[in-house]
């Protein structure tokens, strides 16, 4: 099942997600990349129904940059998350998406920040937050560890601790991990935490 | 489980001596599951008009933002603050659109109106208004707390007992229903001041 997991650092945040996509029993790919970069300093992690987790998040990230081209500013993390929410819950009463996001930002004037949006469009501000089975572990070694002031190592052992926690603990434990790390020089890939890689295939 | 369960929220709202008092819990959760314990219930909409939104949570924070709108197009138009007994009305035609399709949510209003007399009303998620001179109650605590407000309330206190009085009857009810808690809001109004306060409550 979909593990996607955010923690709320010092001066940065954090967005771990599973790599797996999955039909029924059988696991399509274990690299695919759930965590969308919507625009230099945002990240959203997004876990749910597969076409309306890729659908949505790019049309979210589309619109920001759309923002940005007309207004010739950036929106802001809240504004984004707010904006999401609308759009999740417009849809909700009449094609509802079945996507559950973790939008994890930098803004200079207000620093790191993460919200959760559920996907009936419930939005609220966190510190750390989880969706999935993957929750049940990850929540919990977060309550028990997480502090508000961690550095990046800190928050990443943190985060390996939750990925060890739902790798032993769940039945149907996801191989792979990306952690992606947003902060003042802007969102991109931290690392990897593989246990299955895939094969490379030749060419015919 | 029904829909108006699967947050958890309570909610309660006391008539004092040329005061009210609006409190609420903090939790958010998604069933079983507690994501946040910040969760803001209570809003204000002017100075002299508050409102509290129990039930689905993406539906509450829908209405009011619904709400801010129409009110501030009130204050656009009219050059004034909305009565309470107006914004009730409004609350009530605003839920009863929606008969058909309603939003799963139950409000509480309460505001001081003309020579600032305290002014409280709950409805169900379809408008229909509930005026009382004492005490109104929602959420899924709602038993405990009209339980609770019965036996604790008297007429016409000061706002110092009415905010003891209003925080032992929500955390006395919260204590009783899994699904709300985590602490306590309470706001206590009157003509000249609103105070603020936030309880800590059994943390679990």
């Amino acid at each position: 099942m979909e593990c996607v997991f955010g923690l709320v650092g010092k001066d940065f945040t954090l967005v771990v997600a599973d790599t797996s996509a999955v039909h029924s029993i059988l696991v399509h790919k274990s690299n695919e990349d759930k965590i969308m970069l919507l625009d230099s300093h945002k990240l959203m992690g997004a876990s749910g129904e597969a076409g309306d987790r890729v659908q949505f998040t790019e049309y979210i990230q589309k619109n920001v940059a759309l923002y940005q081209f007309r207004n010739g500013i950036s929106l802001t993390t809240a504004a984004a998350a707010n904006f999401t929410r609308g759009e999740l819950a417009t849809a909700l009463r009449k094609n509802p998406y079945s996507v559950n996001i973790l939008l994890a930002g930098y803004d200079k004037e207000t620093g790191p920040s993460l919200y959760y949006i559920d996907y009936i469009a419930s939005v609220h501000k966190v510190d750390k937050a989880a969706f999935g089975y993957g929750s049940y572990f990850s929540l919990a070694m977060m309550d028990r560890h997480y502090r508000g002031d961690m550095t990046v190592e800190e928050a990443v052992d943190l985060a390996d601790k939750c990925i060890m926690e739902i790798r032993s603990r769940l039945v149907v434990a996801p191989p792979n991990f990306v952690i992606k790390i947003v902060d003042k020089d802007g969102a991109r890939e931290y690392a990897w935490r593989e246990s299955v890689k895939d094969v490379p295939v030749p060419a015919a | 489980m029904s829909i108006f369960e699967y947050n958890g929220s309570a909610l309660v709202a006391m008539v004092g001596k040329n005061c009210f008092a609006i409190a609420s819990d903090r939790r958010f959760g998604v069933q079983l599951q507690t994501i946040a314990t910040d969760f803001q219930r209570i809003y204000k909409i002017h100075d002299k008009v508050f409102i509290g939104l129990s039930g689905l949570a993406t539906d509450a924070q829908t209405v009011y933002q619904r709400l801010v709108f129409r009110h501030k197009l009130y204050q656009l138009r009219e050059e004034r603050d909305m009565k309470p007994e107006t914004f009730a009305s409004l609350v009530s035609a605003l839920l009863y659109e929606k008969r058909f399709g309603p939003y799963f949510c139950q409000p509480v209003i309460a505001g001081l109106g003309d020579e600032d007399k305290p002014f409280i009303c709950t409805m169900d998620s379809i408008g229909a208004k509930e005026l009382a001179k004492d005490f109104v109650v929602a959420g899924t605590a709602s038993e405990s707390l009209y339980g609770a407000c019965e036996a604790m309330f008297k007429p016409d206190m000061e706002p110092e007992e009415l905010f003891e009085t209003i925080s032992q009857a929500l955390l006395s009810s919260v204590d009783r229903d899994c699904l709300s808690g985590w602490g306590g809001h309470v706001y206590v109004v009157t003509p000249t001041e609103v105070t603020e306060r936030i309880l800590k409550g059994r943390m679990d």
